[in-house]
């Protein structure tokens, strides 16, 4: 007999009369790493807070250990074993390892109020030592890596005895190597006869590591399948709710002139000699690992940060990139890779963010062109399919998928002869994956050079056509269409040698 | 006798890291003093000494429940305001009406934190920034002492009241004995306790301070509350000293108090601070208004003077910050 741990029954939830919830099922076993599937707003996330006690359910059952329980608040959740491990990490930077593990639950001495600071870091220490993490528990969480501040949070969820552990989107931010120790102290989990629910948008992982799946389309309940009897194509259909032949879309495009190219850029620190160009309708992929200085060339290349030394070209011309404002009158674009923090203005309407860099384009006098703006808004919500009520709602309402449209359309609006993408598809769900990498195959055959940055090696090797690795600021290989395996690129990720 | 050593290698630890923190503005301070005694021989006599000491009590008294708001990413403007209500309403109540003097002081003490305490409940129950919510209670605040006094000072000559303000423990001023006092108290207070870990965590990331169920509305009040007390003893003691309840008092203080506090290292992003950084802040505060005043500096001069200086710490820091991130 297999020991059902939890089970959610008919779950129902409304938000201001719109179902986000309807009728949802999933069955948690004991020591079962169950994964929860679904697009960006087909209601992982809604269903998670309702299980973490901080959204309640209109109607329908929770089992907690075959007991039917009232989820009254986030306590009362955590005190039934049920522990979230957020997107964003929930740990305060400027806090001590141990100081987060224990917060709210303070070691103290006797019956004072005054913290047992001593006792708090050796209890730490032990916990996170069982998770292979070496660390003091005086560290300050703001010292650790992304990947280890999860372990801490998977070690603070230990510390509260759960007995469910739910991870939302646990590897969007590691590296390759940071997954294989998380997914390596989740087995140390499962060990422990802990329960997991998985929410991952790749399905690599979830493959990898899970043994069943629940599937969730725009709030209803799809199905679950065993991750061993199911296929990676299976799996799209029942997210997506329609067959995708190929994941990947890409033309093949004609190759003009070169149009950008780099010649051994230096930024302090950061980046060692890097050169590389990009042709006209070319797609040029900058794979390597999360840290290889990626991020900071191409920030340099837009005139974000200083840089030392190293010559740019645009149409074989050589030019000196000071600021954003030089590199967008030279027409490159960027999609940088945080887009809430830095692609858009959260707070204002898709129309705002969308005209934002052209703004000296749609005015009149001192006033907004209404025509003009709502001419340009209109054609990029129709070209890229930006799923939106109206150009005024506030870019924050809509999924990820369709802000990073917005972040595209901000750019394309200022016709740019390059355009660099900067883990364009992090965090957004499948079907609009899809329709970024349309948008990018569009663009390469309307002439813009690409650069594509990503950590993720299909995405490298299906969408370019050209790519180079990057390893501790430098370029390591590069390698055209015909040789983008994965084998190789993580050679050169790792150093080439 | 184990114990004692342990305590002891522990005392010293602390203090040599709270040097190393705090070493660039420690310089700074030093630096100024040294100058000082240079071009003023009265700077270094006890009496100097004294007199500064008690000049920065009620800035310090400020700065220190200010260092926990704006460690809260939040702001407290009222304490100038606060001040001058509670010292008023003391002086009202001895001068005016005859209530006892002990009786008058725990009114005034108990009025201003209530002040204190409907900040805190505001902030925490309708989400509204404190920086609005405080400037309202600036005015408020402010304009009741003007209404309770009529606008015009009260004098009060009761020696056992005036005493609390002009008495001495020792050669101590009482003054400086009660900010001794308030130091120790804040600084384990926010160092030590189970509050002040959660002061840093709901600064530093209130999602994950909720998650952990720890009560953020109930930090928030616990903090205005606190402050609201700090400035209403400050104007107490203010008051006492001056032998007059005056509606003007504290006019401007809270931004010395901010001043201190940015100039101690807490950050204004929130989630770091500490006590004793304030401490130094306040002292940089007071030897720069001494010393000016003793080198005979127009006091127009002076304020320029101290907006350089606060431009110029805060600078260095975050330099400093920076270097070390790299």
């Amino acid at each position: 007999m297999v020991d059902t741990i939890l089970k959610m029954e008919g779950i129902h939830k409304q938000f201001s009369g719109v179902y986000a919830l309807k009728d949802i099922h999933f069955e948690l076993k004991k020591g079962e790493i169950h994964a929860l599937l679904g697009e960006n707003g087909a209601g992982k996330s809604t269903l998670i807070k309702i299980l973490g006690g901080i959204y309640k359910a209109d109607a329908g059952k929770i089992y907690i250990s075959g007991k039917e329980h009232q989820m009254t608040g986030v306590t009362d959740s955590q005190e039934q074993g049920i522990s979230v491990i957020h997107q964003e990490l929930c740990l305060v930077p400027e806090m001590s390892v141990a100081e987060n593990m224990y917060l709210g639950r303070e070691s103290v001495y006797g019956h004072s109020c005054f913290v047992n600071t001593g006792e708090l870091k050796i209890k730490a220490e032990k916990v996170l030592e069982s998770l292979g993490l070496m660390i003091s528990g005086n560290t300050k969480v703001s010292e650790l890596s992304i990947a280890q501040q999860q372990v801490v949070e998977i070690a603070k969820a230990l510390t509260v005895n759960a007995k469910i552990l739910v991870m939302d989107e646990p590897t969007a931010s590691l590296t390759e190597k940071e997954v294989k120790m998380l997914f390596k102290t989740i087995e140390e989990l499962r060990k422990k006869q802990i329960s997991i629910i998985y929410i991952s948008h790749r399905l690599e992982e979830i493959f990898e590591i899970t043994d069943r799946i629940t599937i969730i389309r725009d709030g209803t309940y799809v199905g679950t399948k065993n991750t061993c009897k199911t296929t990676k194509d299976e799996l799209i259909s029942m997210m997506v709710g329609r067959k995708l032949d190929e994941l990947f879309i890409k033309s093949k495009s004609e190759f003009g002139e070169v149009v950008f190219q780099v010649k051994n850029l230096v930024v302090k620190n950061k980046v060692k000699d890097v050169s590389f160009s990009v042709r006209k309708g070319e797609i040029l992929g900058i794979a390597g690992l999360v840290g290889a200085g990626r991020t900071e060339t191409v920030r340099a290349i837009f005139g974000i940060d200083a840089y030392e030394s190293g010559e740019i070209y645009i149409d074989g011309k050589k030019v000196k990139i000071k600021n954003v404002k030089d590199a967008m009158r030279y027409g490159i674009g960027l999609v940088p890779e945080n887009r809430k923090e830095q692609g858009l203005i959260l707070i204002r309407s898709v129309e705002y963010n969308a005209t934002l860099t052209i703004l000296k384009e749609i005015m009149k006098g001192c006033f907004t062109n209404r025509k003009a703006r709502d001419g340009i808004v209109n054609k990029y919500i129709q070209m890229l399919g930006i799923k939106t009520p109206s150009p005024l709602t506030i870019a924050k309402n809509l999924s990820g998928g369709n802000q990073q449209k917005i972040v595209i359309a901000k750019w394309l609006a200022t016709n740019p002869k390059v355009l660099i993408l900067d883990e364009p598809t992090r965090g957004v769900d499948v079907g609009a994956k899809v329709e970024i990498y349309r948008i990018m195959s569009m663009l390469a055959e309307q002439g813009v050079g690409i650069i594509m940055i990503s950590s993720e090696l299909p995405e490298i090797i299906n969408m370019s056509d050209r790519a180079i690795v990057m390893n501790e600021g430098r370029v390591t290989g590069e390698l055209p269409k015909s040789e983008l395996a994965q084998e190789k690129l993580m050679y050169f990720a790792t150093g080439g040698n | 006798m184990e114990k004692k050593s342990v305590i002891r290698k522990n005392l010293i630890e602390s203090m040599i890291q709270y040097f190393r923190e705090n070493a660039g503005i420690l310089i700074g301070l030093l630096i100024m003093c040294v100058f000082m005694s240079l071009r003023s021989s009265v700077f270094l006599t006890g009496n100097n000494i004294s007199n500064v000491l008690r000049q920065v009590t009620t800035n310090a008294n400020l700065a220190f429940g200010m260092t926990f708001a704006i460690i809260l990413c939040g702001i407290d403007l009222s304490v100038g305001s606060i001040l001058a209500f509670s010292g008023t309403l003391c002086a009202g109540l001895i001068a005016n009406s005859g209530v006892p003097v002990p009786l008058a002081v725990l009114c005034g003490i108990l009025a201003g934190t209530l002040l204190g305490f409907i900040n805190g409940f505001i902030i925490a129950k309708t989400q509204m920034p404190p920086f609005i919510v405080t400037l309202a209670m600036m005015q408020i605040a402010r304009g009741a002492a003007y209404v309770y006094t009529n606008g015009m000072p009260i004098r009060v000559m009761v020696p056992e009241y005036n005493n609390i303000g002009i008495g001495y423990l020792g050669i101590i001023p009482l003054p400086v004995i009660y900010t001794g006092v308030f130091f120790v108290f804040t600084a384990l207070l926010l160092g030590k306790t189970r509050y002040g870990k959660y002061v840093y965590a709901v600064g530093g990331n209130e999602d994950a301070a909720r998650f952990s169920g720890i009560n953020i509305g109930r930090v928030k009040v616990i903090t205005y509350t606190l402050i609201g007390f700090l400035a209403s003893v400050s104007g107490i003691v203010i008051c006492a000293r001056m032998y007059s309840g005056q509606p003007t008092a504290g006019d401007g203080a809270e931004m010395d108090a901010i001043a201190a506090v940015v100039l101690g290292g807490t950050s204004f992003s929130g989630g770091i601070g500490k006590i004793g950084g304030t401490l130094i802040g306040v002292f940089i505060i007071g030897v720069l208004n001494n010393g000016l005043n003793l080198l005979n500096v127009n006091s127009f001069w002076q304020l320029i003077a101290k907006g350089l200086v606060i431009l110029l710490a805060v600078y260095i820091d975050l330099l400093k910050k920076k270097t070390k991130k790299q």
